[in-house]
């Protein structure tokens, strides 16, 4: 299978920050993708690398096998949403399909007329009178309609209320129902996530916590409860994520290929909400140096 | 056509939902062999899940012998699931009822009536799999 995105120790320093560092990534074709981490952790970054919108300051990047906006026809097939899914305001919605045919070689003119009817759109309506919920629709129309083989969508639900975040995921699955293409979209809402998402990227303090399939990690994550136990006394082929501890009692988030045979714990699934949250506070606890990184670019 | 419906409390996968609610019809005779189920395009702008949820639990009902797709027609209702009997049912929960009875009169609570349920049933289970 070839990689939508593959990384080789990707990393781009503003001043003497690091936004993004040592990021190894390799995301697979075909994956609608979740990009999750707290504000300020590298996603916007990567996603604007992987665009062409920055340049690394160290290794490297490809998409879709090329350099990220390294010509038009690289650019072509890439659809990009950037945050607050922007729109031009003075501009009518059907200015702004008349806009998109002029810009992009591959312009299918009757999906994104056929988009926007379905939406109830007015094509004569200034995009700046839109809602929220219409204008990221109408951001998500252009992106599609210029026939992209991968979509980057930078927080497209965070300003929505939780009906148009809704319908926004409807048509974004039929997108990828309909034309196959690969996503990937970056948020914090993570239970939105969870139904769209078969793919996810943890960023947190600009390094990549995890990768993977949901559902493997899901299969591969345990919730443990039990008689107070030293973790360290743990099988070697479990590793402690997370882990908290009462006189009595010993709760743990593992990672373990092996099934969890000790009678001791009592065994519970993760959901990918608890599995995000102990990956982003596990790198919470590593330290005032990595902390520092926290929040300061985004 | 049957409409599926997601419960996200449940905990349980959700291409097991669709999975089990297609078994469900089929038991209460809802579906039956002939009957197309929702393209994976259609169950997507319903529920907003993502397609290769849809196209995974499809491909689990074929496995079954349940379903066939049919290139550019869609996926069919292939096989049939026996239907419970409601004589049968009717008797366990006669059974049921007076277990719990003794249950409780031994003074076990609701928890330790379903943690026990929960045992039995993984054993049960655990030897139909083995």
């Amino acid at each position: 299978m070839t990689a939508v995105i593959e990384t080789n120790g990707l990393g781009k320093q503003y001043g003497r920050t690091w936004a993004l560092r040592h990021c190894d990534l390799t995301i697979p074709e075909g994956k609608v993708v979740a990009l999750v981490g707290p504000n300020g952790a590298g996603k916007t970054t990567l996603l604007h690398l992987a665009v062409g919108l920055l340049a690394p300051t160290s290794g490297t990047i490809t998409v879709l096998g090329g350099r990220p906006g390294g010509g038009p026809a690289q650019l072509g097939r890439v659809g990009f949403v950037a945050q607050d899914t922007p729109a031009y305001a003075g501009l009518s919605v059907g200015k702004h399909l008349r806009m998109g045919g002029y810009l992009n070689a591959k312009w299918d003119q009757e999906l994104a007329e056929s988009r926007i009817g379905q939406l109830g759109l007015d094509p004569r309506q200034k995009a700046g009178s839109l809602s929220g919920g219409q204008r990221a629709q109408l951001a998500l129309t252009l992106a599609i309609a210029k026939q992209p083989e991968l979509l980057l969508l930078d927080e497209p639900l965070a300003s929505l209320d939780p009906l148009a975040r809704r319908e926004f995921l409807q048509g974004l699955m039929e997108i990828v129902a309909r034309h196959g293409v690969s996503v990937v979209l970056s948020s914090h809402l993570i239970a939105d996530l969870e139904r769209v998402c078969d793919y996810i990227v943890i960023i947190v303090a600009s390094q990549v916590r995890l990768a993977g399939e949901v559902s493997g990690l899901l299969a591969s994550h345990h919730r443990l409860s039990g008689p107070r136990r030293d973790p360290r006394t743990l099988p070697a082929s479990q590793h402690v994520i997370e882990e908290s501890h009462t006189d009595k009692q010993s709760t743990l988030l593992v990672r373990a290929n092996e099934p969890i045979l000790d009678p001791a714990w009592t065994v519970k699934r993760v959901t990918l909400d608890d599995l995000v949250l102990a990956y982003m506070s596990q790198a919470r606890d590593l330290g005032p140096a990595r902390r520092s990184a926290l929040g300061v670019v985004s | 056509m049957i409409e599926f419906q997601l419960d996200t409390a449940s905990g349980v996968a959700t291409y097991l939902q669709l999975v089990q609610q297609v078994h469900q019809a089929l038991r209460l005779g809802i579906l039956e062999p002939g009957d197309r189920l929702p393209t994976a395009q259609q169950v997507v702008a319903k529920l907003a899940i993502n397609p290769n949820t849809v196209l995974k639990a499809y491909r689990d009902l074929e496995r079954e012998g349940l379903v066939r797709p049919r290139p550019g027609q869609g996926t069919f209702i292939v096989g049939t699931l026996p239907r419970s009997d409601p004589a049968a049912q009717e008797q366990f929960l006669v059974s049921m009822t007076t277990w719990l009875r003794k249950a409780r009169a031994a003074g076990l609570g609701p928890d330790d009536i379903e943690a026990i349920y929960r045992t039995a049933v993984r054993n049960i289970f655990a030897e139909g799999a083995a």
